[in-house]
């Protein structure tokens, strides 16, 4: 190919951390005008690589060279990129949520008059540049007042805004629903057409699958191989085969569930929202779980799965209104999170950094924090027995961790979920609410998720599974309720469901849900 | 499993390992380092005056009520808050304390007890509206300042009100003289020898778990060189406490202190509430979703910090024999410096009480050795200010970074850490024996 073709080529870099290899030789290729895609695991190195490429990491703490429009560049941090037009967007947004979307978009790049502010130009620019990502809010509306996916877009206009050349876009979709996603898409591949460039990371193979024009695949932090989309005839098979070396013919592992009686009710669950005292977040909603069963609730973002599952879970969101809970039989009162926890519920948060995890600590304090009376005798906490319990933990879970003394925030993103499901699964629950368990979670670690899952509900215990992947749900759920505006629509046993009838019964408040 | 292959070679990881490895542990060791590296710079410009009997005695008395307030600080940090009117309590329940054994005849240990009742009273009160109301630690505290400033003044009608004798004692007293004539305090010397018996026990105790946790203990040798520094340090300390002028030795006050500090490092260390203060600090949203009552960890924590200030104040009190409206100025930055400088984080989650106290030594030793060179008090505040910018501004240098300490960069390993392959949890159908995934990398 022609180099002038070419627009940035990143030659043999290696990187490496105090101990750890992150990058050996990797080499990427990136087309003008085309939409190129990195796929691997977590803990592969696609995040390290654009941190390279991007700055972060500034020239002379790796080998190898960038050649960026025919000249070998060394950025010494990201702004240095920037003005080359290389913009990094994260998979966590840098945006200010107090500030207005031109505050935003402009910020630490303000057009100035007189050496003041010159609000009129920008905001000018800034409705141009709204329109060309198709955002058609006012310039003024704070940014905590939109959406993931508007906030999103926010920063791709920011990015316009630096002339960019080279647009990298890590997870750009993982928060955003189906709608949002799909317009997300098309935006990028509008900008193709405007010859600019994307690097994309990805865990939403379809996605990849759809949008691509190449694909560079990395394992365990070495190029595998370059796919070219039409050319190779690449599906979402053949790209799973080159991330986790070996083909998944089946995503979900064979499971013969055991299914008992029903052992945990919620019963006309009705919550307030926090804040606005007219709204209702859950709305009389009213809900079985059996032993042995895998429960799932199926619903679009903000339908209230998360509040219903945290209201539950010891009130720990909004204002309780009214409802019952029944375990064994008996009516169970939970007033915080302690009354939950020894009443046998266990709750995994969908976001992890936030609230699964206190990122100071270690892998051993982590898994035992929901349970310490456990490995205490009185007030004082047993350190060898805590220590015994995290590496049984570390083996059974296969959390890749140099040691259980490792601090959480070392991790991937998969095995700070394993440490959080083994801090859960400490606490010997009867009945874990699993919220988004595979957010931001490569394939392989996924499979190994589900299998941890599956294992649960073997011993007896009940699962309830929260997730905005239908698949994941299909596959692995019994029976699937689903949520629509604060109240259950539907309840559909696995065998008769498909997304067809799933989505529907998301989007409309149809029925009244008789227990089955 | 046999652990990670990873090696660490060279003389500087076993020192590393010697003074135990983790990154809290190094920035420790830092400190500690700076800490001989004052002392020994003062006892060269000083003549020797530095590490003599009279002065030894005379730090740690003068010095062990900001080090006292420093352990309940560190604990409100860690904690994410901040407590600014620790010296105002002080000098209000130092004056309480003055004026019931004064007017109302309070015998002195029924006033000590008395004292530490207002002190939780008040930590009380301020807690509550930390925990429960939910205003700032910073402005509760600075109204605290203000309040108890002005309650000082109020009760005492700004006059210094003196204590009678059995009171000093735990400002001013000492070990008593018992046994036989040796020419050294005895007790003392029983101290320091109790003191090296308990370090050996617990070095030997620190290798048995290590063993048990399956990570390699340094070389024995290492340990052997550390416990004889370290005890001969504490032997020459004791010799020299002992040693000191007729009627002196070490002092009550740092028998409170060391007593104080032995408790605390426990109680944040090994205790399910210490774990909590750590977790309220580091993440509020996770602690309480894993079923911590932050509420209640918030509020003990500023009711302690109280009792300690109180206990603080009448150490403080007992030592200069009254109280007076002055007592307990700008305490309160002493302490958070101490704290700051013994490497805990602004943000919270991060601190401990042994790093804090050697932080606060630091503070008293460059404090002590300037006034015996005869610098003038206003070029000590400036030294101490720019010491603790430093101190910090190192520390988050490092950090930022990627190394924990300037230890750290010295003794960065070279060889990068691989992990074994194991078989994966659950075998996909389709899996075929070489499918087991291969070594992870670093996380990205």
């Amino acid at each position: 190919m022609s180099p002038d073709h070419v627009i940035l080529e990143m030659r043999s870099i290696t990187k490496e951390f105090p101990g750890v290899k992150a990058l050996s030789d990797v080499s990427i290729t990136v087309k003008r005008g085309e939409i190129h895609a990195i796929c691997g695991e977590n803990g592969a190195g696609k995040s390290t690589l654009m941190k390279v490429l991007s700055g972060v990491y500034p020239a002379g703490t790796y080998t190898g060279d960038i050649i960026y429009q025919g000249q070998n560049v060394h950025f010494k941090d990201i702004r240095s990129s920037e003005e080359a037009g290389i913009v990094i967007i994260h998979q966590e947004l840098a945006l200010i949520p107090e500030l207005s979307i031109t505050e935003n978009i402009f910020l630490g790049n303000e057009p100035t008059k007189w050496g003041a502010i010159d609000w009129i130009t920008a905001k000018k620019t800034a409705l141009e540049l709204l329109a060309r990502v198709g955002l058609r809010d006012n310039p003024d509306t704070l940014i905590k007042n939109i959406g993931v996916g508007k906030q999103q877009l926010v920063e791709i206009a920011k990015a316009l805004n630096k002339s960019v050349k080279v647009l990298i876009l890590d997870e750009p979709t993982a928060a955003l629903n189906e709608s949002d996603s799909m317009h997300l898409l098309d935006l990028i591949r509008g900008l193709k057409g405007k010859g600019i460039s994307s690097i994309m990371i990805s865990h939403k193979l379809n996605e990849i699958e759809q949008v691509a024009d190449s694909i560079t695949i990395i394992r365990d932090g070495k190029t595998i191989e370059t796919l070219d989309v039409v050319a190779d005839g690449v599906n979402e098979d053949r790209i799973i085969r080159g991330m986790v070396g070996r083909s998944l013919e089946s995503r979900f592992p064979d499971r013969t569930p055991h299914i008992g009686e029903v052992f945990f009710e919620v019963r006309d669950w009705t919550v307030q929202h926090p804040q606005i005292a007219e709204r209702m977040v859950v709305k009389r909603s009213s809900l079985n779980v059996r032993k042995g069963e895998i429960v799932g609730i199926a619903g679009l973002m903000g339908a209230g799965r998360t509040e219903l599952a945290m209201s539950i879970f010891g009130r720990s969101y909004g204002n309780f209104i009214s409802g019952h809970l029944y375990k064994d039989g008996k009516e169970i009162v939970l007033r915080s999170v302690a009354d939950a926890i020894d009443h046998g519920l266990a709750y995994v948060s969908e976001d992890r950094k936030a609230l699964g995890l206190n990122l100071l600590d270690d892998v051993k304090r982590s898994v035992v924090s929901a349970k310490l009376s456990k490995i205490s005798s009185g007030p004082v906490v047993n350190d060898s027995k805590e220590f015994g319990i995290a590496e049984e933990y570390r083996k059974s879970l296969r959390i890749k961790t140099p040691s259980v003394n490792a601090g959480v925030s070392k991790l991937s993103g998969g095995n700070q979920q394993k440490v959080v499901l083994a801090k859960w699964m400490f606490t010997d629950p009867d009945l874990l609410i699993l919220d988004e368990p595979t957010r931001g979670i490569d394939v392989g670690a996924k499979y190994e998720i589900y299998g941890i899952i599956q294992q649960l509900a073997e011993q007896g215990k009940g699962v309830i599974l929260i997730s905005s992947e239908l698949p994941e749900l299909l596959g692995l759920a019994d029976r699937i309720y689903t949520v629509f505006e604060g109240a259950i629509t539907d309840c559909i046993p696995a065998e008769s469901a498909d997304p067809e009838t799933l989505m529907k019964s998301m989007t409309s408040a149809r029925k009244k849900v008789q227990s089955i | 499993m046999s652990e990670n292959t990873s090696t660490r070679t060279g003389a500087l990881g076993d020192l590393k390992k010697m003074f135990g490895s983790g990154s809290s542990n190094l920035r420790q060791f830092g400190i500690l380092f700076s800490l001989i590296a004052i002392i020994l710079l003062f006892q060269y410009l000083t003549d020797g005056l530095t590490l003599s009997s009279g002065n030894l005695i005379n730090l740690v008395s003068q010095y062990s009520y900001i080090l006292i307030l420093a352990i309940g600080m560190v604990m409100v940090i860690i904690a994410g808050h901040i407590d600014l009117s620790v010296g105002s309590v002080a000098a209000f329940v130092g004056i309480v304390v003055a004026t019931a054994m004064r007017d109302w005849n309070f015998p002195w240990p029924l006033a000590i007890l008395l004292g530490l009742v207002v002190g939780m009273l008040i930590g009380a009160w301020q807690g509550a509206w930390v925990a429960y109301v939910g205003v700032p630690a910073f402005i509760v505290t600075l109204a605290g300042m203000l309040i108890f400033r002005g309650g000082n003044q109020v009760i005492g009608n700004a006059n210094t009100v003196p204590v009678p004798d059995g009171f000093t004692i735990i400002g001013s007293g000492y070990l008593p003289e018992v046994g036989p004539n040796t020419g050294f305090n005895n007790l003392t010397l029983l101290l320091g020898l109790i003191i090296v018996l308990a370090v050996v026990a617990s070095e030997w105790r620190a290798r048995r778990v290590q063993k048990i946790m399956g990570s390699t203990p340094a070389p024995l040798w290492a340990s052997i060189v550390k416990v004889v520094l370290l005890c001969a340090v504490i032997v020459y300390a004791s010799v020299l406490f002992a040693g000191g002028r007729v009627g002196t030795s070490f002092p009550v006050s740092g028998i409170i202190l060391g007593v104080l500090v032995l408790f605390y490092a426990f109680v944040t260390r090994n205790t399910i509430f210490g774990r909590h203060v750590y977790a309220v600090g580091g993440n509020k949203l996770a602690a309480e979703l894993s079923g911590v009552k932050s509420r209640r960890v918030n509020f003990l924590v500023m009711m302690n910090m109280s009792i300690l200030a109180a206990l603080a104040g009448m150490i403080f009190v007992a030592r200069s024999v009254a109280s007076g409206p002055q007592d307990g100025l700008s305490w309160e930055l002493d302490a958070i410096a101490a704290v700051f400088i013994g490497g805990a984080a602004v943000s919270g989650g991060i601190g401990t009480v042994v790093g804090s106290i050697i932080g606060g030594l630091v503070m008293a030793v460059l404090n002590n050795g300037l006034q015996l060179l005869g610098v003038g008090s206003d070029w000590v505040q400036i030294i101490k200010g720019m010491v603790l910018l430093v101190a910090v501004g190192v520390d988050v240098w490092n950090k930022s970074q990627g190394r924990p300490s300037i230890i750290g960069l010295l003794t960065r390993k070279k060889k990068t850490t691989e992990f074994p392959a194991e078989p994966p949890l659950v075998v996909p159908d389709t899996g075929t024996p070489e499918s087991a995934r291969p070594p992870a990398t670093r996380p990205n």
